[in-house]
């Protein structure tokens, strides 16, 4: 029953999101007044059927309802109760109904909060939104119902594969959809600005609590799925440029741009076209995104369940919803009224900057993702862009705008003297010269690019702190703390990663038990080895004991798995956390002369690289909450005028 | 959720790939004595892509052909052969595919190019926005 | 602020073409994966060396009773189908019927035994039959990287002054035979 119950919370969901569209497209033509006013309680009530029919299939899962098709495929009653929980959305079909309720939750949040936006945009907004919800309400109900039934019903599911139950399943998917969907808001707000002509710096400032909110789960989505890849794939890489990794990275730098944008937009009034087009990108490269993680026309590592039929039906979608936005843009953005011009020199002009670079990395990315593909479907022949491509493409320009971050706060609005500026980026300029002195003098030759990147990390986080220099810090702006946070998250996770590539120690060796090894200044005893054995596997479980210098020891586990359902061999990194880096070791094959493969690195500072991650996601929330009281006491003080 | 599916899916459907009984090639999983030759080898090998795999490069996978191929890598190194004859050789046996470095040619220019083709497309369209200085 | 400096007409109307300039590359990227679904690429890996001279070798001895294999073999004027197979990979089983079915047909077969040992493949040929005249071990897979094989089993198809003439990649199947007997016959 429940699962009935869900459906038809789906199709009522799906019939509000089509009387959402209807109501407000009419109302804005017709200009009835009730329509307009009943667009938001409707999105409010889809919001509450989708979420309805979400927690119906938690429901059927956590009770390891078998006659559920879905249930049975990916479900186990012999599962802990989270991951029973988290397997409702550890499949396509309960992705997807993730993804169709954090939709129409976003569009019901809108219309529940959103006080500042002009009333007529607002409904073109809630009514572009439930435009969207609609297709992927098709997409559900006709192509992938999560709750078709099952006849016979099995006596047992088949989704007990322990390497699924892990924390991160639970996690890390909805806190990146709630990013990916997120950036829906940030759409349909742009489609219903277009559709009103109503682009100004009231818009920008309605819009950009919820671009922030989208942003920050998007960043924490990323920084988790980069540790998670590290620590289950076992080899030890944090970001591999594969395309499902630049897939869930393009929704973010288009996000970031359009996170920059905005506030010039809402400050300046400047920027007009180019934030709404942002607006329309950053959502697109989420559908675009699902579109190449789902349809499988790109080879990744983290291989998906492919569907050319599923393919097919997203690539509709695509066309309809992108193809029409900029459709939109095209007519009617000529008709939007020129926002102001610039001084180069000054703060406009260095978000400018920022934007040019932060697009041109997106565009290195997208089009070095999809080359293989149109290079093969033009001559034929098989190529592959990876690593030594987007470093070096994507590489010089990210540097280059981590420089411009650094400059950019202490510049002033509308209008500033470089001679001022020079004044105000004097100490961390200085550090950097001292960063590259000591770096020069103390480290052992490095690479050029992680030469750059400390140094850079060095006077960026000097520059980043800069702007509260000489401010009164009690009253200074919380979302200038959060801007400054993020900032040096910047920083941090730059340093993060140029150590990791600089000063990486691997010893792969095959060793006895009793051995000792070194590892940079690590010496690790390799204590011995004994088989243990889970619910569907084996492994030969491998201890050691690291020490350096004459500090406390260690005890380090790692194991080789060998799954039988279905037959897979996994590794299960040891990884000791110290305050200056990780221990990271692997456990290889045995030989018969009773020698052990070990992979051991040590990584210095590497856990700066997620650090980094979780301080940019933290000064967006400082600067997320900052701004609503912000808003929230201006429209008191309007109210009080 | 790329991640995890990826994963989920990966552990599901992957074919089993069968694996030999014979022990890894002797410098699949050994460095070799020099530390600059050992440097020069990761390098490549983390630029070359595992055949059998579906994304990973030589130095990042278990495949057995992968630690064949690092074998071969780190053989010819030692032997004095320099990284870049090494791509060149496997390029002339699995074509382009085999190196995440794509090279600079005729199809792959415009790859190599985005960079500046995309400033410049950038500076282009941002040029009106910017105010004479000192009017 | 805007209109300080007036705008040309011809300079307006560049700008509204410039504003579906976004459409315009969308629709090219949409195209492209479009005929990626219609068409999805082959995850097949051929080999460069189709064309060229098969790369010299001299491998020991892959299973008791057969002759080891080298590259001299080919160069003796009639064209051979080389087998690269391993007693472990499971296709392999799939198409030994077929390499049967050549073999009789006539076609001289040599493999190449992948990271397998003798008495390994004594048992394979044992189970699924032996089709083959002369077996060469490749422990480490060096001799499969210099033809550019990417994965056992593969079949080369190479003519009688040691050029490779043919791919095939993956288990030949029933249907498959007819063509690598095409090609057999094309190298003579």
């Amino acid at each position: 029953m429940i699962a009935e119950a869900g459906l038809a919370a789906l199709w009522l969901a799906a019939a509000l999101a089509a009387l959402q569209f209807a109501i407000g497209a009419l109302g804005l033509t017709r200009g009835r007044e009730a329509m307009l006013l009943s667009v938001r309680p409707v999105a409010m009530v889809q919001a509450v059927l989708a979420a309805l029919a979400f927690l119906c299939l938690i429901v059927v899962f956590v009770r390891v309802d078998l006659s559920v098709a879905l249930v049975a495929a990916n479900d186990h009653s012999a599962k802990p109760l989270m991951y029973r929980f988290a397997g409702a959305w550890g499949n396509h079909e309960g992705s997807m109904l993730m993804w169709v309720t954090i939709l129409a939750a976003a569009g019901g949040a809108v219309a529940l909060f959103e006080r500042r936006l002009d009333e007529r945009t607002l409904v073109a907004t809630l009514a572009a939104q439930a435009f969207i919800g609609l297709g992927f309400y098709a997409f559900l109900l006709f192509a992938s119902n999560p709750f078709s039934r099952l006849f016979p019903v099995p006596a047992e599911g088949q989704g007990l594969n322990p390497l699924l139950q892990d924390p991160g399943l639970a996690f890390h998917p909805p806190t990146l959809y709630i990013g990916y969907v997120g950036l829906s808001v940030a759409f349909s707000f742009a489609v219903g600005a277009l559709v009103t002509r109503d682009v100004g710096a009231a818009f920008a400032r309605a819009m950009r609590p919820w671009v922030l909110g989208a942003w920050i789960f998007l960043t924490l989505g990323i920084t988790a799925g980069s540790y998670w890849a590290y620590y289950e794939l076992g080899w030890g890489g944090w970001w591999f440029w594969d395309p499902v990794e630049n897939a869930s990275l393009m929704p973010w730098l288009a996000a970031t741009a359009l996170l920059h944008s905005v506030t010039v937009l809402a400050t300046r009034d400047g920027l007009r076209a180019w934030t709404v087009m942002l607006a329309v990108v950053a959502f697109s490269m989420s559908m675009v995104g699902t579109f190449l993680v789902r349809s499988g026309i790109l080879t990744s590592v983290h291989a998906f369940a492919v569907d050319p039929r599923r393919g097919s039906f997203i690539l509709a979608l695509l066309v309809l919803y992108i193809g029409g936005a900029l459709a939109l843009f095209a007519l009617r953005v000529g008709t939007v009224r020129e926002g102001s011009r610039f001084d180069p020199v000054s703060r406009e002009g260095a978000l400018v900057v920022n934007n040019l670079l932060l697009s041109a990395i997106l565009g290195v990315v997208l089009i070095g993702t999809l080359y293989p593909l149109g290079a093969e479907a033009v001559t034929g022949e098989k190529l592959s862009v990876g690593p030594p491509y987007f470093n070096a493409a994507a590489g010089p320009l990210a540097l280059i705008l981590v420089a411009v971050m650094a400059a950019g706060p202490l510049m002033r609005w509308r209008r500033d003297e470089l001679r001022n500026l020079v004044g105000r980026l004097a100490l961390p300029v200085l550090l950097v010269a001292l960063a590259l002195l000591g770096l020069v003098l103390l480290a052992p030759p490095i690479g050029i690019f992680p030469l750059l990147g400390l140094i850079l990390a060095a006077g960026v986080a000097a520059a980043s702190v800069a702007p509260l220099w000489k401010r009164n810090l009690r009253r200074t702006p919380l979302f200038t703390y959060g801007m400054v946070i993020s900032h040096l998250g910047i920083a941090v996770a730059l340093a993060g990663m140029a150590s990791e590539t600089a000063f990486i120690k691997e010893t792969l060796v095959a060793a006895r038990v009793g051995e000792t090894q070194t590892v940079g200044p690590w010496t690790l005893r390799f204590n011995g080895v004994k088989p243990v054995a889970g619910p569907n596997w084996t492994a030969i479980e491998a201890t050691l004991t690291a020490t350096r210098g004459g500090g406390r020891p260690y005890l380090l586990t790692t194991q080789a798995r060998s799954f039988w359902t279905p037959p897979t061999e996994t590794n299960e990194a040891a990884i000791q956390t110290v305050w200056d880096g990780q221990l990271y070791v692997v456990l290889g094959k045995g030989s018969d002369d009773g020698r052990w493969q070990l992979r051991l690195w040590w990584k210095p500072f590497v856990t700066l690289i997620w650090a980094g991650g979780g301080l940019v996601a933290f000064g967006g929330f400082l600067t997320l909450v900052g701004r609503v009281r912000r808003e929230r006491r201006a429209a008191r003080a309007e109210a009080w005028a | 959720m790329r991640r995890t599916f990826l994963t989920l899916l990966l552990l599901s459907a992957a074919p089993a790939q069968a694996d030999s009984l014979m022990p890894s090639a002797a410098l699949a999983d050994t460095q070799l004595p020099d530390a600059r030759q050992e440097e020069q080898a990761t390098a490549l090998m983390e630029t070359l892509r595992c055949l059998v795999c579906q994304g990973q490069s030589i130095a990042d996978s278990n495949a057995e052909m992968a630690g064949d191929m690092r074998a071969l890598v780190r053989r010819r190194i030692a032997a004095g052969e320099k990284p870049d004859d090494i791509r060149t050789w496997l390029i002339a046996r699995y074509g382009n595919w085999v190196s995440y470095d794509p090279p600079l040619d005729a199809v792959t220019w415009p790859l190599w190019a985005m960079p500046v083709l995309l400033i410049a497309a950038g500076l282009y369209l941002a040029r009106g926005r910017f105010r004479r200085r000192g009017r | 602020m805007s209109a300080d400096v007036p705008r040309s007409d011809a300079a307006k109307r560049g700008l509204r073409l410039i504003l579906w300039a976004p459409l315009v590359l969308f629709l090219i990227f949409l195209a492209m994966f479009a005929s990626g679904l219609i068409r999805p690429g082959s995850r097949d890996i051929p080999s460069r060396m189709v064309g060229k001279p098969l790369p010299g070798f001299a491998l020991p001895e892959g299973a008791p009773g057969h002759p080891p294999l080298a590259d001299a073999a080919f160069r003796q004027g009639q064209p051979r189908l080389l087998n690269v197979f391993a007693s472990w990979c499971v296709p392999c089983a799939a198409e030994a019927p077929q390499l049967l079915q050549l073999a009789r047909a006539g076609v001289p077969i040599d493999a190449i035994a992948i990271r397998d040992r003798p008495q390994d493949v004594a048992g394979f040929l044992a189970k699924w039959g032996d089709p083959y005249a002369a077996i060469g071990s490749d422990v480490d897979s060096s001799v499969q990287i210099a033809m550019g094989s990417a994965g056992v089993p593969e079949s080369f198809v190479i003519d009688g002054k040691g050029i490779i003439r043919h791919q095939h990649i993956g288990a030949i199947e029933p249907e498959d035979v007819p063509a690598i007997l095409a090609a057999v016959r094309n190298a003579r």
